[in-house]
């Protein structure tokens, strides 16, 4: 069984979009802190720090997972995917990046790394959905900037190509 | 925003968690999903010695399907309790509720059983085991006991649960013959705490009186509940009889208010949602004859 004390740092190994990442948490850090504070990875939003707002959405072991309602000292040896990990090689955006670029589904885009993760995990269960699902998808997500039309709009138009 | 400092156990077998809940007694916070948990430790309305992960007990994630009930792990998730084909056809009240439950994005960590230990006043899996006729499963070292689910609420976020103890299963009667389920709730936003849910289970002979009924209401009072309709028994089942019985329940019942509702508005949504699922379920219930 592992235990770790409460003020004690541990290492703390994950792969994170396909590579190892290591770094120091003590138990109490959030997911979302060690992402972005230990790994360096910014792509990763803090919002509501509670789970509501749905920013900081990623996929845990092929889960979409609210990343301040988990540990870091959770994740051992998991295998997680964040916003960094969805453009191409080549630093292009991919389909779903380029639907929501072309369809002006953000503008301040605080919210919409942790809908892009969402939207892609759904697309890879769901690889037509209606409106209405995805919708029913994006209740679990907080944009205060375009009333979510350009959003619904972006996820029905990249599973559309 | 950030919780207080609490050491982290990750036991690998049920009976390890059981020694950690000795170990730390009320002191010790048991983890799963963590959608509930998660935000109370991040705002500090609980502030454990020790945080008890059980995510790794697989042993509490299966889903066993008997004659006449099913039995839920613990950690069986929303999400994978939705896509189970098994859990439609022989619990499908659960299956109409568990949509509402939270989002797409909590569903896919929160656990059956971490609902029910978290024993929120408005959420919907407790309401539909309470409303079924379910019951709870614990263990601790000192052994096995089974709770009634109708037993097991005492009050907001408050059960019977005592501090060494971790609920393994859930059980759930078998969907009979001729019965039909609703499930219906109002909330702001659809996956935010219902100000009002109601469960309705209806049994409907072939000569269409209601044979058997029960009806569940959450975010009514501090814990779902069943009321008695036990004095409609033998009546018709139709619109007229469920208007009767919602009109008659919401008069009964003690809402609590709070910055979402009022009583009498709490008392109103019994009458329009009751009424509804109650109406539902008997159609329902007349297509399962239909069918069968």
């Amino acid at each position: 069984m592992r235990r770790v004390k409460s003020d004690h740092k541990q290492r703390v190994s994950l792969i994170v979009n396909g590579k190892s990442y290591s770094g120091f948490a003590q138990p109490r850090m959030l997911l979302t802190d060690f992402l972005r504070h230990e790994l360096n990875l910014y792509g990763t939003h803090v919002g509501c720090e509670h789970g509501v707002c749905g920013a900081c959405t990623i996929i845990i072991e092929g889960v979409a997972t609210r990343s301040c309602l988990r540990y870091a000292v959770q994740c051992e040896g998991l295998e997680i995917m964040t916003v960094e990990g969805l453009a191409k090689s080549d630093g292009s955006l991919n389909r779903l990046q380029q639907a929501f670029n072309d369809n002006g589904a953000l503008q301040c885009g605080f919210c919409t790394a942790g809908i892009l993760m969402s939207a892609t995990k759904f697309l890879q269960e769901n690889s037509a959905p209606s409106e209405d699902e995805v919708r029913d998808m994006l209740s679990g997500h907080i944009c205060r900037c375009t009333g979510y039309t350009q959003i619904v709009r972006a996820i029905v138009q990249a599973c559309e190509q | 925003m950030k919780p207080v400092a609490f050491e982290y156990c990750c036991p690998d077998s049920l009976e390890e968690a059981l020694q950690l809940l000795v170990e730390f007694g009320e002191d010790g916070a048991l983890i799963s999903g963590g959608m509930s948990l998660g935000a109370m430790l991040n705002m500090r309305l609980v502030r454990p010695a020790a945080l008890i992960d059980i995510n790794r007990l697989e042993e509490l994630a299966r889903i066993e399907i008997k004659a006449d009930e099913v039995t839920t792990g613990a950690l069986v998730r929303q999400a994978i309790a939705m896509q189970s084909d098994k859990l439609a056809s022989t619990v499908p009240l659960l299956m109409r509720a568990l949509p509402y439950v939270g989002h797409y994005q909590t569903r896919s960590c929160g656990t059956l059983g971490g609902s029910v230990a978290h024993a929120d006043p408005s959420a919907e899996i407790p309401l539909s085991i309470v409303t079924l006729g379910g019951s709870v499963t614990l263990r601790s070292m000192r052994g096995q006991r089974e709770v009634a689910a109708s037993d097991f609420f005492h009050g907001l976020l408050t059960t019977d649960r005592k501090a060494d103890e971790i609920i393994t299963a859930l059980t759930w009667p078998t969907s009979v013959a001729q019965t039909g389920y609703s499930f219906k709730e109002i909330s702001q936003r659809h996956g935010d705490f219902a100000i009002a849910a109601v469960a309705a289970k209806v049994t409907v002979s072939n000569d269409e009186k209601i044979k058997d009924l029960s009806l569940g209401l959450g975010g009514i009072e501090d814990r779902p509940f069943v009321v008695d309709t036990s004095s409609f028994l033998g009546k018709l089942a139709n619109t007229e009889t469920a208007n009767a019985i919602a009109s008659a329940v919401a008069e009964t019942v003690s809402p609590m208010v709070d910055l979402q509702a009022n009583a009498d508005y709490r008392r109103q949504l019994v009458r329009v949602l009751g009424a509804g699922a109650l109406v539902d379920a008997m159609v329902d219930a007349t297509r399962q004859r239909g069918t069968a």
